[in-house]
Protein backbone atom coordinates (compact mmCIF):
# COMPACT_ATOMS: atom_id res chain seq x y z
CA UNK A 1 0.00 0.00 0.00
CA UNK A 2 1.22 3.48 -0.69
CA UNK A 3 -0.20 6.55 0.99
CA UNK A 4 1.08 9.89 -0.26
CA UNK A 5 2.41 11.70 2.79
CA UNK A 6 4.25 15.00 2.70
CA UNK A 7 6.68 14.47 5.55
CA UNK A 8 8.09 17.97 5.19
CA UNK A 9 4.81 19.31 6.46
CA UNK A 10 5.76 17.63 9.72
CA UNK A 11 9.19 19.18 9.95
CA UNK A 12 8.19 22.82 10.16
CA UNK A 13 6.67 22.54 13.59
CA UNK A 14 8.05 23.28 17.02
CA UNK A 15 8.97 19.65 17.59
CA UNK A 16 11.48 18.88 14.89
CA UNK A 17 13.02 16.41 17.33
CA UNK A 18 10.03 14.16 16.90
CA UNK A 19 10.04 13.22 13.24
CA UNK A 20 10.08 9.48 13.66
CA UNK A 21 7.47 7.25 15.26
CA UNK A 22 10.50 5.72 17.03
CA UNK A 23 11.21 9.02 18.77
CA UNK A 24 7.90 8.40 20.54
CA UNK A 25 8.04 4.60 20.90
CA UNK A 26 11.66 4.25 21.96
CA UNK A 27 14.50 4.28 22.49
CA UNK A 28 15.20 1.05 24.34
CA UNK A 29 17.33 2.18 27.25
CA UNK A 30 18.54 1.43 30.76
CA UNK A 31 16.45 3.43 33.24
CA UNK A 32 15.54 5.41 35.12
CA UNK A 33 15.81 8.68 33.21
CA UNK A 34 16.23 9.50 29.53
CA UNK A 35 18.00 12.75 30.42
CA UNK A 36 19.95 11.73 33.55
CA UNK A 37 20.83 8.16 32.50
CA UNK A 38 20.59 7.57 28.73
CA UNK A 39 21.63 11.13 27.87
CA UNK A 40 24.55 10.97 30.31
CA UNK A 41 25.76 7.71 28.76
CA UNK A 42 25.58 9.32 25.31
CA UNK A 43 27.61 12.35 26.45
CA UNK A 44 30.28 9.98 27.77
CA UNK A 45 30.25 7.92 24.60
CA UNK A 46 30.43 10.91 22.28
CA UNK A 47 33.32 12.30 24.36
CA UNK A 48 35.35 9.24 23.44
CA UNK A 49 34.59 9.90 19.77
CA UNK A 50 36.08 13.36 20.29
CA UNK A 51 39.05 12.13 22.37
CA UNK A 52 39.67 8.89 20.55
CA UNK A 53 42.41 7.41 22.75
CA UNK A 54 42.83 4.74 25.36
CA UNK A 55 41.68 6.45 28.54
CA UNK A 56 43.60 6.08 31.80
CA UNK A 57 41.72 8.55 33.99
CA UNK A 58 38.67 10.74 33.92
CA UNK A 59 37.21 13.56 36.00
CA UNK A 60 33.54 14.50 35.92
CA UNK A 61 32.44 17.95 37.10
CA UNK A 62 28.66 17.80 37.57
CA UNK A 63 26.51 20.90 37.25
CA UNK A 64 22.92 21.77 38.26
CA UNK A 65 20.46 18.92 38.34
CA UNK A 66 23.24 16.46 37.44
CA UNK A 67 25.08 17.55 40.61
CA UNK A 68 21.95 17.38 42.76
CA UNK A 69 20.48 14.04 41.72
CA UNK A 70 23.23 12.06 40.01
CA UNK A 71 23.29 9.22 42.51
CA UNK A 72 19.57 8.54 42.39
CA UNK A 73 19.50 8.52 38.59
CA UNK A 74 22.67 6.49 38.09
CA UNK A 75 24.14 9.44 36.18
CA UNK A 76 27.57 8.52 37.58
CA UNK A 77 27.36 4.95 36.28
CA UNK A 78 25.98 6.15 32.95
CA UNK A 79 28.81 8.66 32.42
CA UNK A 80 31.45 6.06 33.31
CA UNK A 81 29.75 3.49 31.06
CA UNK A 82 29.75 6.03 28.25
CA UNK A 83 33.46 6.72 28.40
CA UNK A 84 34.02 2.93 28.30
CA UNK A 85 31.81 2.83 25.19
CA UNK A 86 29.03 0.90 26.87
CA UNK A 87 25.82 1.87 25.09
CA UNK A 88 22.71 3.38 26.76
CA UNK A 89 20.68 0.18 26.21
CA UNK A 90 23.38 -2.23 27.47
CA UNK A 91 22.62 -3.69 30.91
CA UNK A 92 26.40 -3.61 31.61
CA UNK A 93 25.77 0.10 32.30
CA UNK A 94 24.57 -0.94 35.76
CA UNK A 95 27.93 -2.52 36.53
CA UNK A 96 29.98 0.47 35.37
CA UNK A 97 31.78 0.83 38.72
CA UNK A 98 32.94 -2.80 38.63
CA UNK A 99 33.96 -2.61 34.96
CA UNK A 100 35.87 0.65 35.34
CA UNK A 101 37.85 -0.97 38.16
CA UNK A 102 38.65 -4.03 35.99
CA UNK A 103 39.88 -1.73 33.24
CA UNK A 104 42.04 0.23 35.69
CA UNK A 105 40.61 3.61 34.79
CA UNK A 106 40.86 6.16 37.61
CA UNK A 107 37.81 8.34 38.08
CA UNK A 108 36.48 11.12 40.25
CA UNK A 109 33.20 12.99 40.52
CA UNK A 110 33.03 16.62 41.62
CA UNK A 111 30.28 19.21 41.82
CA UNK A 112 30.92 22.43 39.93
CA UNK A 113 28.95 25.50 38.85
CA UNK A 114 29.54 25.69 35.11
CA UNK A 115 27.71 29.00 34.82
CA UNK A 116 25.09 29.70 32.19
CA UNK A 117 24.63 26.20 30.79
CA UNK A 118 21.73 23.72 30.67
CA UNK A 119 20.84 22.34 34.17
CA UNK A 120 21.86 18.82 33.11
CA UNK A 121 25.47 19.49 32.24
CA UNK A 122 28.86 17.96 32.92
CA UNK A 123 32.45 18.97 32.27
CA UNK A 124 34.50 15.90 31.48
CA UNK A 125 38.28 15.83 31.56
CA UNK A 126 39.69 12.76 29.85
CA UNK A 127 43.30 11.65 30.24
CA UNK A 128 44.86 9.47 27.55
CA UNK A 129 47.58 6.85 27.72
CA UNK A 130 50.02 9.20 25.95
CA UNK A 131 49.76 11.86 28.69
CA UNK A 132 47.40 13.99 26.61
CA UNK A 133 44.07 15.23 27.91
CA UNK A 134 40.92 16.89 26.66
CA UNK A 135 38.13 18.83 28.30
CA UNK A 136 34.56 18.51 27.04
CA UNK A 137 31.35 20.17 28.24
CA UNK A 138 28.15 18.32 27.40
CA UNK A 139 24.48 18.74 28.26
CA UNK A 140 21.57 16.35 28.27
CA UNK A 141 18.88 18.56 26.78
CA UNK A 142 15.79 16.36 27.12
CA UNK A 143 14.42 13.03 25.96
CA UNK A 144 17.93 11.57 25.82
CA UNK A 145 19.11 14.16 23.33
CA UNK A 146 22.50 15.72 23.99
CA UNK A 147 24.66 18.67 23.03
CA UNK A 148 28.43 19.02 23.34
CA UNK A 149 29.00 22.77 23.75
CA UNK A 150 32.73 22.98 24.34
CA UNK A 151 35.81 21.02 23.36
CA UNK A 152 39.01 22.27 25.01
CA UNK A 153 38.64 26.06 24.90
CA UNK A 154 36.55 26.02 21.72
CA UNK A 155 32.80 26.64 21.67
CA UNK A 156 31.09 24.03 19.51
CA UNK A 157 27.67 22.53 18.87
CA UNK A 158 27.79 18.78 18.40
CA UNK A 159 24.56 16.85 18.97
CA UNK A 160 25.57 13.43 17.70
CA UNK A 161 22.74 13.38 15.16
CA UNK A 162 25.11 14.02 12.29
CA UNK A 163 28.74 13.29 11.62
CA UNK A 164 30.54 16.51 12.43
CA UNK A 165 33.69 18.13 11.12
CA UNK A 166 35.31 20.70 13.42
CA UNK A 167 38.17 22.95 12.40
CA UNK A 168 40.29 25.30 14.43
CA UNK A 169 41.53 28.03 12.13
CA UNK A 170 42.57 31.68 11.87
CA UNK A 171 39.62 33.97 11.21
CA UNK A 172 40.46 35.07 7.64
CA UNK A 173 38.23 35.56 4.62
CA UNK A 174 37.87 32.51 2.39
CA UNK A 175 38.51 29.69 4.87
CA UNK A 176 34.91 28.55 4.85
CA UNK A 177 34.82 28.57 1.05
CA UNK A 178 38.02 26.53 0.86
CA UNK A 179 36.73 23.87 3.24
CA UNK A 180 33.37 23.60 1.50
CA UNK A 181 35.12 23.38 -1.89
CA UNK A 182 37.10 20.36 -0.70
CA UNK A 183 33.94 18.73 0.68
CA UNK A 184 32.02 19.31 -2.55
CA UNK A 185 34.91 17.96 -4.63
CA UNK A 186 34.45 14.66 -2.79
CA UNK A 187 30.67 14.78 -3.23
CA UNK A 188 30.04 15.35 0.49
CA UNK A 189 26.67 16.92 1.25
CA UNK A 190 26.68 19.58 3.96
CA UNK A 191 23.58 19.37 6.16
CA UNK A 192 24.33 22.27 8.52
CA UNK A 193 27.22 24.65 9.04
CA UNK A 194 28.10 27.10 11.80
CA UNK A 195 31.07 29.38 12.52
CA UNK A 196 32.31 30.47 15.94
CA UNK A 197 35.03 32.98 16.70
CA UNK A 198 36.34 34.63 19.84
CA UNK A 199 37.51 37.90 18.24
CA UNK A 200 37.79 39.23 14.71
CA UNK A 201 40.97 37.97 13.08
CA UNK A 202 41.69 35.66 16.01
CA UNK A 203 41.04 31.97 16.35
CA UNK A 204 37.80 30.63 14.95
CA UNK A 205 36.16 27.30 14.46
CA UNK A 206 33.91 25.90 11.80
CA UNK A 207 31.37 23.19 12.61
CA UNK A 208 30.11 21.28 9.59
CA UNK A 209 27.48 18.56 9.94
CA UNK A 210 27.54 16.12 7.06
CA UNK A 211 25.61 13.05 5.96
CA UNK A 212 28.60 10.79 5.28
CA UNK A 213 31.66 9.57 7.15
CA UNK A 214 34.67 11.60 5.96
CA UNK A 215 37.65 9.60 4.77
CA UNK A 216 41.16 10.30 6.09
CA UNK A 217 42.08 11.67 2.66
CA UNK A 218 39.49 14.45 2.88
CA UNK A 219 40.54 15.38 6.41
CA UNK A 220 44.19 15.53 5.28
CA UNK A 221 43.28 17.88 2.40
CA UNK A 222 41.55 20.21 4.85
CA UNK A 223 44.43 19.99 7.33
CA UNK A 224 46.83 21.03 4.54
CA UNK A 225 45.10 24.41 4.12
CA UNK A 226 47.38 27.21 5.43
CA UNK A 227 44.81 28.78 7.72
CA UNK A 228 43.80 25.48 9.37
CA UNK A 229 45.40 24.64 12.72
CA UNK A 230 43.45 21.55 13.56
CA UNK A 231 40.78 19.29 12.10
CA UNK A 232 38.62 16.89 14.04
CA UNK A 233 35.97 14.51 12.76
CA UNK A 234 33.31 13.05 15.04
CA UNK A 235 31.03 10.19 13.97
CA UNK A 236 27.33 10.56 14.64
CA UNK A 237 25.91 8.44 17.46
CA UNK A 238 24.23 6.31 14.79
CA UNK A 239 27.51 5.79 12.94
CA UNK A 240 29.18 4.99 16.25
CA UNK A 241 26.50 2.34 16.77
CA UNK A 242 25.02 3.96 19.88
CA UNK A 243 21.46 4.43 18.62
CA UNK B 1 -1.10 14.83 1.94
CA UNK B 2 0.10 16.77 4.95
CA UNK B 3 -0.17 15.26 8.40
CA UNK B 4 -0.37 17.75 11.22
CA UNK B 5 -3.30 16.62 13.33
CA UNK B 6 -5.84 13.87 13.87
CA UNK B 7 -8.21 15.27 11.23
CA UNK B 8 -5.55 14.71 8.57
CA UNK B 9 -5.02 11.14 9.75
CA UNK B 10 -8.73 10.36 9.92
CA UNK B 11 -9.11 11.77 6.40
CA UNK B 12 -6.39 9.46 5.05
CA UNK B 13 -7.85 6.50 6.97
CA UNK B 14 -11.30 7.17 5.49
CA UNK B 15 -10.05 7.72 1.94
CA UNK B 16 -7.78 4.66 1.91
CA UNK B 17 -9.99 2.58 4.19
CA UNK B 18 -7.10 1.76 6.53
CA UNK B 19 -6.53 1.90 10.30
CA UNK B 20 -4.22 4.45 11.97
CA UNK B 21 -1.39 1.94 12.30
CA UNK B 22 -1.22 1.58 8.50
CA UNK B 23 -0.88 5.35 8.14
CA UNK B 24 1.83 5.28 10.83
CA UNK B 25 3.88 2.68 8.93
CA UNK B 26 3.54 4.63 5.66
CA UNK B 27 4.47 7.84 7.45
CA UNK B 28 7.57 6.20 8.95
CA UNK B 29 8.54 4.76 5.54
CA UNK B 30 8.25 8.23 3.97
CA UNK B 31 10.17 10.08 6.68
CA UNK B 32 12.93 7.53 7.39
CA UNK B 33 13.66 5.94 4.03
CA UNK B 34 13.64 2.50 5.66
CA UNK B 35 11.53 -0.31 4.21
CA UNK B 36 8.22 -1.40 5.64
CA UNK B 37 9.79 -4.72 6.70
CA UNK B 38 12.61 -2.98 8.58
CA UNK B 39 10.18 -0.65 10.32
CA UNK B 40 7.78 -3.43 11.36
CA UNK B 41 10.70 -5.55 12.51
CA UNK B 42 12.07 -2.74 14.68
CA UNK B 43 8.66 -2.15 16.29
CA UNK B 44 8.46 -5.91 16.86
CA UNK B 45 11.71 -5.71 18.84
CA UNK B 46 10.33 -2.82 20.89
CA UNK B 47 7.18 -4.84 21.59
CA UNK B 48 9.21 -7.84 22.73
CA UNK B 49 11.29 -5.61 25.00
CA UNK B 50 8.10 -4.22 26.57
CA UNK B 51 6.87 -7.73 27.28
CA UNK B 52 10.27 -8.61 28.72
CA UNK B 53 10.32 -5.50 30.90
CA UNK B 54 6.99 -6.50 32.48
CA UNK B 55 8.20 -10.06 33.13
CA UNK B 56 11.61 -8.99 34.45
CA UNK B 57 10.03 -6.38 36.71
CA UNK B 58 7.61 -8.92 38.21
CA UNK B 59 10.50 -11.31 38.82
CA UNK B 60 12.70 -8.68 40.48
CA UNK B 61 14.05 -9.76 43.80
CA UNK B 62 12.87 -7.31 46.45
CA UNK B 63 16.48 -6.48 47.32
CA UNK B 64 17.29 -5.65 43.70
CA UNK B 65 14.70 -2.86 43.52
CA UNK B 66 16.89 0.20 43.88
CA UNK B 67 14.20 2.56 45.06
CA UNK B 68 14.53 3.91 48.59
CA UNK B 69 10.86 4.79 48.52
CA UNK B 70 9.03 1.63 47.52
CA UNK B 71 9.44 -2.15 47.32
CA UNK B 72 7.78 -4.83 45.25
CA UNK B 73 4.41 -3.16 44.78
CA UNK B 74 3.79 -4.85 41.41
CA UNK B 75 4.16 -8.27 42.97
CA UNK B 76 1.83 -7.33 45.83
CA UNK B 77 -0.89 -6.35 43.39
CA UNK B 78 -0.42 -9.51 41.30
CA UNK B 79 -0.78 -11.69 44.40
CA UNK B 80 -3.80 -9.71 45.63
CA UNK B 81 -5.66 -9.88 42.32
CA UNK B 82 -5.16 -13.64 42.10
CA UNK B 83 -6.35 -14.29 45.66
CA UNK B 84 -9.22 -11.81 45.67
CA UNK B 85 -11.82 -10.29 43.42
CA UNK B 86 -10.13 -7.03 42.47
CA UNK B 87 -12.58 -4.13 42.70
CA UNK B 88 -11.20 -2.57 39.53
CA UNK B 89 -11.71 -5.78 37.53
CA UNK B 90 -9.31 -8.32 36.11
CA UNK B 91 -7.91 -6.33 33.17
CA UNK B 92 -7.33 -3.06 35.00
CA UNK B 93 -5.84 -4.63 38.13
CA UNK B 94 -3.44 -6.56 35.90
CA UNK B 95 -2.59 -3.50 33.79
CA UNK B 96 -1.77 -1.51 36.92
CA UNK B 97 0.47 -4.32 38.21
CA UNK B 98 2.24 -4.41 34.82
CA UNK B 99 2.75 -0.63 34.86
CA UNK B 100 4.21 -0.78 38.39
CA UNK B 101 6.42 -3.66 37.32
CA UNK B 102 7.98 -1.75 34.42
CA UNK B 103 8.50 1.32 36.62
CA UNK B 104 10.15 -0.76 39.36
CA UNK B 105 12.47 -2.19 36.73
CA UNK B 106 13.15 1.30 35.40
CA UNK B 107 14.15 2.72 38.77
CA UNK B 108 16.36 -0.35 39.28
CA UNK B 109 18.33 0.54 36.14
CA UNK B 110 16.68 -2.20 34.11
CA UNK B 111 16.08 -2.11 30.35
CA UNK B 112 12.85 -0.41 29.26
CA UNK B 113 11.35 1.24 26.17
CA UNK B 114 10.83 4.97 26.65
CA UNK B 115 7.26 5.44 25.45
CA UNK B 116 7.08 8.33 25.10
CA UNK B 117 9.52 8.93 28.00
CA UNK B 118 11.30 6.84 30.63
CA UNK B 119 9.10 8.40 33.33
CA UNK B 120 5.97 7.16 31.55
CA UNK B 121 7.41 3.86 30.30
CA UNK B 122 4.91 1.70 32.21
CA UNK B 123 1.66 2.84 30.61
CA UNK B 124 1.85 1.53 27.05
CA UNK B 125 3.21 -1.96 27.81
CA UNK B 126 0.66 -2.32 30.62
CA UNK B 127 -2.37 -1.26 28.60
CA UNK B 128 -1.51 -2.97 25.33
CA UNK B 129 -0.40 -6.28 26.80
CA UNK B 130 -3.20 -6.59 29.36
CA UNK B 131 -5.75 -5.76 26.64
CA UNK B 132 -4.15 -8.33 24.32
CA UNK B 133 -4.47 -10.98 27.01
CA UNK B 134 -8.13 -10.13 27.63
CA UNK B 135 -8.97 -9.95 23.91
CA UNK B 136 -6.75 -12.98 23.11
CA UNK B 137 -4.71 -11.13 20.51
CA UNK B 138 -1.41 -12.11 18.91
CA UNK B 139 1.92 -10.31 18.89
CA UNK B 140 1.26 -8.70 15.49
CA UNK B 141 -1.80 -6.97 16.94
CA UNK B 142 0.34 -5.64 19.77
CA UNK B 143 2.92 -4.36 17.28
CA UNK B 144 0.18 -2.64 15.25
CA UNK B 145 -1.13 -1.09 18.45
CA UNK B 146 2.34 0.40 19.08
CA UNK B 147 2.22 2.02 15.63
CA UNK B 148 -1.20 3.52 16.43
CA UNK B 149 0.17 4.77 19.76
CA UNK B 150 3.27 6.17 18.06
CA UNK B 151 1.19 8.09 15.53
CA UNK B 152 -0.96 9.62 18.28
CA UNK B 153 2.18 10.54 20.25
CA UNK B 154 3.75 12.14 17.19
CA UNK B 155 0.66 14.33 16.75
CA UNK B 156 0.90 15.42 20.40
CA UNK B 157 4.64 16.13 20.04
CA UNK B 158 3.93 18.19 16.93
CA UNK B 159 1.23 20.33 18.52
CA UNK B 160 2.21 20.36 22.21
CA UNK B 161 4.96 18.44 24.04
CA UNK B 162 5.76 15.03 25.52
CA UNK B 163 8.18 16.35 28.11
CA UNK B 164 7.42 16.84 31.80
CA UNK B 165 9.94 19.67 31.92
CA UNK B 166 7.89 21.54 29.32
CA UNK B 167 4.32 20.45 29.97
CA UNK B 168 4.18 18.71 33.35
CA UNK B 169 2.94 15.17 33.91
CA UNK B 170 -0.05 15.67 31.60
CA UNK B 171 2.49 15.77 28.74
CA UNK B 172 4.20 12.53 29.80
CA UNK B 173 1.76 10.15 31.47
CA UNK B 174 -1.21 12.03 30.00
CA UNK B 175 0.18 11.54 26.51
CA UNK B 176 1.12 7.92 27.20
CA UNK B 177 -2.42 7.31 28.43
CA UNK B 178 -3.94 8.93 25.32
CA UNK B 179 -1.64 6.93 23.05
CA UNK B 180 -2.52 3.70 24.83
CA UNK B 181 -6.27 4.40 24.75
CA UNK B 182 -6.22 4.95 20.99
CA UNK B 183 -4.10 1.85 20.48
CA UNK B 184 -6.42 -0.54 22.30
CA UNK B 185 -9.56 0.95 20.74
CA UNK B 186 -8.17 0.07 17.31
CA UNK B 187 -7.06 -3.31 18.59
CA UNK B 188 -10.61 -3.99 19.79
CA UNK B 189 -12.02 -3.10 16.38
CA UNK B 190 -12.88 0.57 16.89
CA UNK B 191 -12.58 3.11 14.05
CA UNK B 192 -9.83 5.73 13.75
CA UNK B 193 -12.34 8.37 14.91
CA UNK B 194 -13.13 6.26 17.97
CA UNK B 195 -9.43 5.78 18.67
CA UNK B 196 -8.84 9.54 18.71
CA UNK B 197 -11.98 10.02 20.83
CA UNK B 198 -10.55 7.65 23.43
CA UNK B 199 -7.23 9.50 23.30
CA UNK B 200 -9.13 12.77 23.84
CA UNK B 201 -11.05 11.41 26.83
CA UNK B 202 -7.88 10.01 28.40
CA UNK B 203 -5.98 13.27 27.95
CA UNK B 204 -8.86 15.43 29.21
CA UNK B 205 -8.97 13.39 32.40
CA UNK B 206 -5.43 14.33 33.38
CA UNK B 207 -5.45 17.87 31.97
CA UNK B 208 -3.26 20.07 34.14
CA UNK B 209 -1.51 17.22 35.97
CA UNK B 210 1.82 18.53 37.25
CA UNK B 211 5.26 16.88 37.32
CA UNK B 212 6.42 16.90 40.96
CA UNK B 213 8.86 14.04 41.57
CA UNK B 214 10.04 13.54 45.16
CA UNK B 215 13.81 14.12 45.35
CA UNK B 216 13.79 14.61 41.58
CA UNK B 217 13.67 10.85 41.08
CA UNK B 218 11.42 8.97 38.64
CA UNK B 219 9.75 7.04 41.46
CA UNK B 220 7.20 8.91 43.62
CA UNK B 221 4.57 9.67 42.41
CA UNK B 222 5.63 8.49 38.94
CA UNK B 223 5.26 4.72 39.37
CA UNK B 224 1.71 4.80 40.74
CA UNK B 225 0.74 7.51 38.26
CA UNK B 226 1.82 5.13 35.50
CA UNK B 227 -0.64 2.65 36.99
CA UNK B 228 -3.38 5.28 37.08
CA UNK B 229 -2.51 6.34 33.53
CA UNK B 230 -2.96 2.75 32.41
CA UNK B 231 -6.38 2.42 34.09
CA UNK B 232 -7.41 5.81 32.68
CA UNK B 233 -6.60 4.57 29.16
CA UNK B 234 -8.58 1.34 29.53
CA UNK B 235 -11.63 3.13 30.93
CA UNK B 236 -11.53 5.75 28.14
CA UNK B 237 -11.31 2.91 25.61
CA UNK B 238 -14.31 1.11 27.11
CA UNK B 239 -16.42 4.28 27.08
CA UNK B 240 -15.67 4.87 23.41
CA UNK B 241 -16.19 1.23 22.44
CA UNK B 242 -19.61 1.49 24.15
CA UNK B 243 -20.46 4.27 21.69
CA UNK B 244 -19.71 7.29 23.87
CA UNK B 245 -17.92 10.00 21.85
CA UNK B 246 -15.60 12.68 23.17
CA UNK B 247 -17.48 15.99 23.20
CA UNK B 248 -14.23 17.92 22.61
CA UNK B 249 -12.25 16.67 19.57
CA UNK B 250 -8.73 15.29 20.13
CA UNK B 251 -6.91 18.13 18.32
CA UNK B 252 -8.64 20.72 20.51
CA UNK B 253 -7.73 18.79 23.66
CA UNK B 254 -4.08 18.76 22.58
CA UNK B 255 -4.32 22.50 21.87
CA UNK B 256 -5.77 23.02 25.36
CA UNK B 257 -3.02 20.94 26.95
CA UNK B 258 -0.42 23.09 25.23
CA UNK B 259 -2.13 26.23 26.54
CA UNK B 260 -2.11 24.79 30.06
CA UNK B 261 1.60 23.94 29.68
CA UNK B 262 2.41 27.51 28.71
CA UNK B 263 0.97 28.98 31.91
CA UNK B 264 2.02 26.14 34.22
CA UNK B 265 4.56 27.48 36.74
CA UNK B 266 8.06 26.05 36.48
CA UNK B 267 7.71 24.75 40.06
CA UNK B 268 5.35 22.17 38.56
CA UNK B 269 7.51 21.12 35.64
CA UNK B 270 9.92 18.42 36.88
CA UNK B 271 11.86 20.85 39.09
CA UNK B 272 10.68 19.23 42.36
CA UNK B 273 9.87 22.71 43.69
CA UNK B 274 6.14 22.11 44.04
CA UNK B 275 3.34 19.60 44.48
CA UNK B 276 3.98 16.46 46.48
CA UNK B 277 7.75 16.94 46.15
CA UNK B 278 7.59 19.73 48.75
CA UNK B 279 5.27 18.01 51.22
CA UNK B 280 6.94 17.42 54.60
CA UNK B 281 7.30 13.72 53.78
CA UNK B 282 8.56 14.45 50.28
CA UNK B 283 11.24 16.76 51.66
CA UNK B 284 12.19 14.33 54.41
CA UNK B 285 12.66 11.58 51.82
CA UNK B 286 14.77 13.89 49.68
CA UNK B 287 17.00 14.75 52.65
CA UNK B 288 17.36 11.10 53.59
CA UNK B 289 18.34 10.11 50.07
CA UNK B 290 20.64 12.98 49.13
CA UNK B 291 21.63 14.51 52.44
CA UNK B 292 20.70 17.98 53.61
CA UNK B 293 22.90 19.98 51.20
Amino acid sequence: MSIGIDVNAFRNGNSMNFNSIFDVIGPVMIGPSSSHTAGAAKIGYLSTQIFDKQITAVEFYLHGSFAKTYKGHGTDRALLAGIMRIKPDDSKLRKAFEIVQERGIEYNFYKEDLGDVHPNSVRIVLFGIDDTSEQIIGSSVGGGRILISRIGQTDVEVDGDYATLITKHFDKPGVIAKVSTILSAYGINIAFMKVFRQLRGAQASLIVQVDEILKEEILNKIQELDEIQEVKFINSLRQAGVI
Amino acid sequence: MMIKNSLDIIEICTKENVPIWEVAISYEEAQSGFSREEIVEKMGRHFSQMQKSIDTGLDLDDRKIRSKMFRDDAKKLMVYRKKNKPLSGTTISKAVAYALSVMELNCSMGRIVASPTAGSCGVLPAVIISAMETLKMKKKHGVNALFTAGMVGTIIAKNASLSGAIGGCQAEIGSASAMAAAAVVEMAGGSPQMAFDAAAIALKSVMGLICDPVAGLVEVPCAKRNGMGASNALIAADMVLAGIPSVIPFDEVVWAMNKVSQIMPSAHKETSEGGIAITPTGQRLRDEIFGED
